[in-house]
């Protein structure tokens, strides 16, 4: 299993990994909002957090089509199906997931403050937002794995997995923002609703494995 | 040991493309399943893999070797496709597979050696030459231990020598108490017995 962290973790890094679209992807929503919304500072201050987050969703969703794809395109897929004995499949999915994570969407939370600068946030604003995203992209990728699974065999599935996930995303999307407002305007909690974000992530990483397992398992032809 | 299927009848797309196979294959022995395309070897060798259902009928490993507890557990499968990472050096690749599918008698320089791949293994497999990329895929079964093969054209892209290389590993295999089921079109110089499924329409 840590072969295939690692593994994973490389084709993600090196060249065609799609790592560095993703950034830039986010850099670029990021940076064109303040045109769209025009330059008034207070404005950017209090939308940052919201969009900050619609950002590292959008940039997400952007290489999460793959997650299978490749593996089923050189054959991988067919072993790693094979493999169920050794692995259980809903397992390997699962480390799929966090190589994903680590490798496509940590370099987003990362870079998120950033871009939350662009958005002129304060830093108590942006230190919430890195950390409410910290805990809840990963339940977009686990989300993402089973709309993946379910577009596999599809040839541009690219835009269904989008289609299919976004929906189901909107609940971390709304904890996700409003823990990070709670964290700056006073009256709002902030504990409450991250609380129930570290809870989805919790609950799509037992989930979401075994759906995308069982999606993958009726996909090969 | 023995590989036995029953009544086995293969559906692709809703039609029916085989049906009422029987087989037999015991420890040492290899099967070759012949036929035109479109006839079904490669969806028949899919169903042993069990990575298709069959429309009807059983195949079940009897007896197998304690390791393995299902069939699919005990089976190396070599499709059309060679299964590694074009970016990742050859070395990279089968070190994966190795640590996934379990680390077997022959360790990474020897299966390399067995292929001649040994002095290119640094190279990204992406940058292979199609025979090349075979003989890799080869090496793969080569570093986990499996009793049953499951090659699907193994001979694709192979040149003359490599070809009489694979020879011996298969025989190899079969000495060892292994069993090979092949879907070919061309001999692969083993004494088998030969499953030919039907014309197709």
């Amino acid at each position: 299993m840590g072969a295939l962290f690692i593994r994973d973790i490389r084709l993600g890094l090196r060249a065609g990994g799609g790592m560095l679209i993703g950034i830039l992807f986010f850099l670029t929503i990021i940076a064109v909002i303040p045109f769209g919304v025009g330059p008034d500072l207070k404005l950017l201050a209090r939308i940052g957090p919201a969009m900050l987050w619609i950002g590292a969703l959008l940039a997400t969703l952007l290489g999460l089509d793959r997650l299978f794809q490749v593996d089923r395109d050189d054959g991988s897929l067919d072993l790693l199906i094979m493999g169920e004995e050794r692995h259980m499949l809903a397992l390997t999915v699962l480390i799929k997931c966090l190589a994903h994570w680590t490798a496509s969407v940590l370099p987003l939370v990362v870079a998120s403050p950033l871009l939350g600068l662009f958005m002129n946030m304060e830093p108590q604003a942006i230190g919430a937002t890195t950390l409410t995203m910290l805990v809840g992209t990963p339940a977009i990728t686990l989300i993402g794995a089973v709309g993946a699974a379910v577009a596999v065999s599809l040839p541009r599935g690219g835009l269904l997995v989008s289609v299919i996930i976004l929906p189901l995303t909107i609940p971390v999307l709304i904890f996700g923002v409003s823990a990070s407002y709670g964290a700056i305007e006073d009256p709002a909690p902030f504990l409450a609703p991250f609380l129930i974000l570290a809870a989805i992530t919790l609950f799509f990483a037992v989930l979401g494995p075994f759906a995308a397992a069982a999606a993958l398992k009726s996909s090969t032809d | 040991m023995r590989l036995v299927g029953e009544n086995v009848g293969g559906e692709r797309g809703g039609e029916r493309i085989f049906s009422r196979l029987g087989f037999t294959v015991s420890a040492g022995n290899a099967l070759l399943v012949t036929g035109p395309n479109g006839a079904g070897k490669s969806t028949l060798l899919r169903i042993i893999a069990g990575l298709l259902v069959q429309a009807e009928g059983t195949i079940r490993l009897e007896t197998p070797p304690t390791t393995f507890e299902t069939l699919a557990a005990a089976t190396h499968y070599l499709g059309h496709l060679n299964a590694m990472k074009p970016v990742l050096s050859l070395d990279e690749n089968l070190r994966f597979w190795r640590s996934f599918n379990g680390t077997g008698r022959c360790s990474i320089d020897e299966a390399l050696e067995l292929v001649n791949l040994a002095v290119i293994r640094h190279l990204p497999f992406g940058y292979l030459s199609t025979g090349q990329k075979r003989r890799a895929a080869i090496a793969r079964l080569l570093i986990s231990d499996r009793p049953l093969w499951l090659l699907d054209e193994p001979t694709a892209g192979l040149d003359k020598t490599s070809e009489t290389q694979f020879t011996g590993l298969m025989q190899k295999h079969l000495a060892g108490g292994g069993i090979i089921v092949a879907a070919t079109h061309l001999p692969l110089g083993l004494a088998a017995m030969e499953l030919s499924l039907g014309t197709s329409a």
